[in-house]
């Protein structure tokens, strides 16, 4: 299919949904782009994860009750972000084995429920894999609303969130609530997937979350470039993603996630700086670190404080 | 007004004591040497001054006034694996970060913000370096940065945790005397380290601290070995006697 014919069918009034998951699916991915900037940095994907599968249990009552499907999945998303929250202040847990305990929990509750209502095997499917049709108007006001409110949040604490990812004991030092920021991070971070969930479904929203941040970070050393490029990276692929899969009557969440795959691919091996290809064709040029620039012996006890906390 | 003065700290952590009866005293112009074995309680004698952790006892005053985050005039340069240093930043914007309480929530940086930025980098000689990001520096580099990062805020107290772990002597040596510079200019500089000879060299009073201050004073006047053997637990025949000069 060509351009122009999917530009006609986005025009078609027969075809409103169209447009609508459109919109949707770029809106989302926008935000998610953004949102993810810090996931990826943070390296806190587990909490993409357990909230993408907690949010399930929402989903599945507000199926069965006929009540808004982002308002439902944001209730269980948020309910789980707090209690991961503040459950991982308790450090003789483990943060993963707690989180995975909630997950598959929230998960089952949210099959048992669904299975109560008819025909659920239908709606099961749209849940887990995303859909464009079937989006009501109502959502498509929420999605927007609550992104622009994500966004301004992000706008508003960034620099927060900065130090708070950089340093937590220089963070608290200087006297920043380090526990309400990550709260409500973790919540950006929920909202952000539950209005991905229409179009990507349950079980590829978190590629929304990591691929475009992660692409954006190997083609700049800049956060601020990194916070732009994202977003645009993850725009792009819920286009172009959504024009394939209309074109070759592929599923949505799964084609918009392989497009983004694509370009996080791409990044990695021709960015200009950290891309394999540069890195290989640069490498005999380069000498060793000297003794006073290793790189790693940060990085090293960085990852071994990691392990041990991890523990105790 | 001292600059700052312990009385009587403890500390539990986990249910089980960390630190007992710590009394100490910085005036501005010292470079105090914290010294003890792995476990004695440096780190959280930092800590416990920031008011970044409860104490069961004692009091911790800073210019005279009790210690609290975001208010006292303090400039913490955590260890350096503290810091995440593949975080896209540039130097100065690192820098800029030490200053995000004093900003404030909701307010962007002003004039006033990338003077002391700028100040804090010319003093650390790495203004040349400002737009680098710090995954691309050296660990002395990187070392400079988190001192630059706490002197953004003009502290009068600076609290350092092992700057000179992982570094080469060189480096070492520059930092001492940038460390020195910075207690002669009249601020109160409290370092732990585990390198005893660089601290018996450059501060101008030690502290030997073990749960508790074992020996306190000049470092020319810690000539009895027993509070050295108490403080790191060594035996009479150990070279750590041998390197700080009481054997
Ligand atoms: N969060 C914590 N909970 C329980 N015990 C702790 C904690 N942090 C440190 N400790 C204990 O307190 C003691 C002092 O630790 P620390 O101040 O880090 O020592 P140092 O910095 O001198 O090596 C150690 O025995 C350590 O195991
Ligand atoms: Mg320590």
């Amino acid at each position: 299919m060509s351009i122009t014919d999917f530009v006609t069918d986005l025009l078609n009034p027969d075809l409103a949904f169209l447009p609508k998951a459109l919109a949707i699916a770029v809106m989302s991915s926008i935000v998610c782009g953004v949102v993810g900037c810090y996931v990826v940095l943070r390296g806190m994907a587990f909490i993409g994860d357990a909230v993408a599968h907690a949010v399930f249990p929402g989903l599945a009552v507000a199926f069965v009750l006929q009540g808004s499907l982002v308002l439902g999945g944001a209730v269980a998303g948020v309910a789980t972000a707090l209690l991961i929250a503040i459950f991982s202040q308790n450090r003789r847990v483990k943060e993963d084995s707690v989180i995975g305990v909630f997950l598959v929990a929230a998960f089952a509750l949210g099959i048992v429920i669904i299975s109560q209502a008819p025909g659920y095997s239908g709606s099961l499917q749209q849940f887990l894999f995303g859909s464009i049709t079937g989006i009501p108007d109502r959502d498509l006001y929420l999605v927007g609303v609550s992104g622009l409110v994500i966004l301004s949040l992000v706008f508003a604490l960034h620099k927060e969130f900065v130090a708070v990812c950089l340093d937590r004991e220089m963070a608290r030092s200087m006297g920043l609530p380090v526990f309400w920021l990550d709260i409500v991070l973790y919540v950006l971070v929920t909202l952000a997937v539950v209005i991905s969930l229409q179009t990507i479904g349950n079980i590829l929203v978190l590629a929304l979350l990591i691929t475009p941040a992660a692409a954006a970070r190997l083609l700049t050393d800049r956060l601020g470039v990194m916070m732009l490029l994202a977003p645009a990276i993850g725009g792009t692929s819920a286009l172009v993603g959504l024009y394939l899969s209309w074109s070759y009557d592929t599923p949505v969440g799964g084609t918009i996630v392989l497009v983004a795959t694509a370009v996080f691919l791409a990044a990695w091996l021709l960015a200009p700086r950290h891309g394999l290809l540069v890195r290989r064709w640069r490498r005999p040029a380069r000498h060793e670190p000297s003794a006073d620039t290793r790189p790693n012996d940060e990085t090293g006890v960085a990852a071994a404080r990691g392990a041990t906390a991890a523990v105790s | 007004m001292r600059a700052l003065d312990i009385e009587d700290l403890d500390v539990d952590l986990g249910g089980r004591p960390v630190l007992r009866d710590v009394r100490l005293r910085l005036d501005r112009g010292e470079l105090v040497g914290l010294l003890g074995p792995n476990g004695a309680g440096k780190t959280t004698l930092l800590r416990a001054i920031l008011a970044l952790i409860r104490t069961r006892g004692g009091r911790v005053l800073v210019e005279g006034k009790p210690s609290r985050p975001g208010r006292s005039a303090i400039g913490y340069v955590p260890q350096r694996h503290e810091f995440t240093w593949d975080f896209p930043i540039s130097v100065e914007q690192t820098v800029l970060s030490g200053r995000t309480g004093r900003i404030g929530l909701l307010r962007r940086p002003g004039v006033a913000d990338w003077r002391a930025v700028g100040d804090a980098l010319d003093r650390v000689q790495l203004s040349e370096l400002r737009g680098r990001p710090v995954a691309e520096l050296s660990g002395g580099q990187r070392q400079r940065v988190l001192v630059a990062r706490a002197l953004a805020l003009a502290p009068s107290i600076l609290l350092l945790d092992e700057p000179f772990t992982g570094l080469d002597m060189p480096t070492q040596e520059l930092l001492s005397d940038l460390f020195a510079s910075l207690a002669q200019e009249g601020r109160a500089v409290l370092m732990t380290t585990h390198d005893l000879v660089a601290a018996m060299e450059s501060c101008t009073r030690l502290v030997l601290l073990n749960g508790q201050v074992i020996a306190d004073g000049r470092p020319e006047d810690l000539q009895d070995a027993e509070v050295w053997m108490r403080t790191f637990g060594v035996r009479e025949t150990s070279p750590l006697l041998k390197l700080v000069k009481v054997a």
